[in-house]
């Protein structure tokens, strides 16, 4: 990186902060206020269909078609999730690579740089937003949507290996909207152009969503949570300046740094949370009790047994996003001969994430006593909200950080630096995946790009000013539009990647396919 | 088959010395001299979305470059000289890919240079001749 072009970038940057800082006046709250506003009345027919319920019903409708396809899936490849793990940890530790493949992308790269895309905030402050709505319960059915979407995730990677581009300049890239478009060309069915494009629309809205939004506005809560309060605009176009500077100044220092703290952030999260459930072992078997037990009662919850279980499988797909068809998009570039090795790798990925990272959180907020309950009757005291009334009256990320502080008071303050960081490796992965969305529409080349990136930066401004409410509706309903599309596709798509395993599965049994060490 | 002298190169001064080094042996006692280039590389690095798209790319840049910038010119120059010469460049760990290729193509000397690190140094960051005086299949020379 020349001395020139950092400083043309920090140049661009500046420009870029002065800009949004002129347009918004010294008003502070207002402004936040106004935002919100604007935002919630723009989007909220969006999110209403998205979550309308079945009629008689108060169950919504995306909720069962995500169970449903992760069930189909794990039906007809036979458990897969169970049967290949073995298999999983000895792709991803190399045992199967050729030796004269290094120097390029390995099963382990394709799935760290997966997982830091969805390993976030949706594991710190989902978790959190999924009890304090669906209470103890809720994580069972979390726990099981995980196991159940590594199914999903399997049937995605795999396509989305086997029908990535290779472009004649050496660059390898896939997704969704690559194997809609091929897959059922292919297949001669009808639609695929179709799909992929409705896909790619709702891509973008999931990555300025999900991807964008929900991380700016729970890394501006947890920020001013510790420097006391302070318009979450400023926040905006701090992290706007920083991740402009990043993909569209091209600093790869930033994202070098990033990439070395964030599995040590990862790393000292789960060490902590691990740390905590030990020193209350006593707990935990009484814990799993609320847990079980809510998840067929509801303990009291707004929906009993039903609400559980939605808000369950609702944060498990938002964290693990099986289904949704974004992590097709990472994988797609890793070097095999056999896509369906990167399926197997894939379907670590959901456990990692859910089974593993958001179960642990969701115990420190149990064991910790965060979810207030009525003595007398040991149901939950629900606030006026339809909330679980939580010791501190924090939700979101704020009752993550009240539970792991109840046991080390210096908590916070790490996971200030952990959200932070989470929500920028995530922001960073998602602009990716945006963009792959958006110039599979628009076309490749330099202005298509810039229009996004800018885009993209301006909506972390929006999502930091914006109240957690409307943000976070809109960014479930973005992420879930997709998956509408993407398993709608997988269902004609499964028999191509029944076909990969089958072969794969004997000739791995015939000795055909050998390990290199 | 003729002696086989694996010199590890990477353009450095000292890797010089070590290829004079090899090319005096073989115009004494005969055989090949069998340049080996390695890119540093560990399958286990991190690496963004981006730049797993370009990796392939880069990748095949990569060793054009090294082959391109590196390792023809020397080709010539030692092939001038009247020895004969091959060259491999390969992507892994210095000191283990150095061994492999040594074992697979069954030479019987490997020669490399010494950068002169201090002890401190090679303690931090690990040192190819340290590594291969411990690891090596064959013979192995480290020239100052």
């Amino acid at each position: 990186m020349t001395q020139k072009s950092i400083s043309a970038a920090f140049a661009a940057v500046a420009a870029f902060a002065a800009l949004i800082l002129s347009v918004i006046t010294a008003q502070a709250q207002s402004v936040d206020e106004t935002v919100n506003r604007i935002f919630a009345d723009s989007t909220g027919w969006f999110v209403s269909f998205i979550f309308a319920s079945i009629p008689g019903t108060s169950i919504s409708w995306i909720v069962i078609w995500l169970v449903v396809a992760a069930s189909v899936f794990t039906i007809y490849f036979g458990f897969i999730q169970f049967r290949v793990v073995g298999h999983s940890l000895a792709l991803v530790s190399g045992k199967y690579s050729d030796p004269n493949d290094a120097g390029e992308v390995s099963h382990f790269q394709a799935l760290a740089t997966a997982l830091s895309g969805t390993v976030g905030l949706g594991n710190i402050a989902g978790v959190a937003v999924a009890v304090s709505i669906g209470g103890a319960g809720a994580t069972f059915w979390m726990i099981l949507a995980g196991l159940l979407g590594m199914a999903s995730k399997f049937t995605e990677c795999t396509l989305g290996v086997k029908y990535r581009n290779e472009y004649p300049d050496g660059r390898v890239s896939g997704g969704p909207m690559y194997y809609l478009t091929k897959g059922f060309a292919e297949r001669g069915l009808p639609g695929g152009k179709f799909l992929a494009v409705l896909f790619s629309i709702f891509c973008v809205l999931g990555a300025l969503g999900g991807g964008n939004m929900f991380q700016a506005n729970q890394a501006h809560q947890q920020l001013s949570g510790v420097f006391g309060e302070y318009p979450g605009w400023i926040t905006g176009v701090v992290f706007a300046g920083i991740v402009f500077a990043v993909i569209v100044g091209g600093i790869k220092s930033i994202a070098r740094v990033t990439e070395k703290v964030v599995p040590l952030m990862g790393v000292l999260y789960v060490g902590t949370a691990l740390v905590i459930i030990l020193m209350n072992a006593d707990m935990v078997g009484a814990a799993f009790g609320q847990i079980i037990n809510g998840a067929f009662t509801g303990n009291g919850i707004v929906g009993g047994m039903v609400g559980a279980l939605i808000q369950g499988f609702r944060r498990a797909a938002f964290s693990n996003e099986a289904g949704v068809g974004s992590a097709a998009i990472a994988h797609a570039a890793v070097r095999t001969k056999e896509p369906i090795t990167e399926g197997f790798v894939s379907l670590l990925e959901p456990f990692i994430d859910t089974v593993v990272i958001c179960t642990m959180t969701a115990l420190v907020i149990i064991i910790s006593g965060q979810l207030l309950t009525d003595p007398e009757t040991g149901l939950y005291i629900i606030n006026e909200a339809g909330q679980v009334t939580t010791a501190t009256g924090a939700t979101g990320v704020g009752l993550t950080s009240a539970a792991f502080e109840s046991a080390f008071s210096w908590f916070p303050y790490i996971l200030v630096v952990a959200v932070v960081l989470f929500a920028f490796s995530t922001m960073l992965s998602w602009s990716y995946y945006g963009l792959k969305a958006w110039t599979f529409m628009f076309g490749e080349g330099r202005t298509q790009e810039l229009t996004f990136k800018v885009i993209f930066c301006i909506f972390i401004v929006i999502g930091a000013a914006a109240s957690l409410g409307p943000v976070i509706d809109f960014s479930d309903a973005a992420i879930f539009a997709m998956a509408v599309v993407n398993i709608a596709g997988l269902y004609f798509l499964m028999p191509i990647v029944k076909r990969e395993l089958e072969s794969y599965l004997s000739r791995l049994k015939s000795g055909e396919i050998k390990r290199f060490k | 088959m003729s002696a086989k002298f694996v010199v590890g190169y990477d353009g450095s001064e000292a890797s010089r010395r070590a290829l004079d080094f090899a090319v005096g042996r073989v115009k004494l006692q005969g055989g090949t001299v069998v340049l080996v280039h390695v890119l540093e590389w560990s399958p286990y690095s991190f690496l963004s979305a981006s730049e797993l798209e370009e990796r392939h790319k880069r990748r095949r840049e990569e060793l054009e470059r090294a082959e391109k910038a590196l390792i023809t010119p020397v080709l010539e120059k030692v092939r001038a000289e009247g020895v004969e010469v091959e060259s491999t460049i390969r992507y892994g760990h210095i000191a283990d890919t150095i061994c492999r290729i040594a074992e697979e193509i069954g030479a019987i000397q490997i020669v490399i240079g010494r950068n002169g690190h201090t002890q401190i140094g090679s303690r931090i960051f690990g040192s190819v001749a340290g590594h291969l005086a411990q690891a090596a299949p064959v013979p192995c020379t480290i020239v100052p």
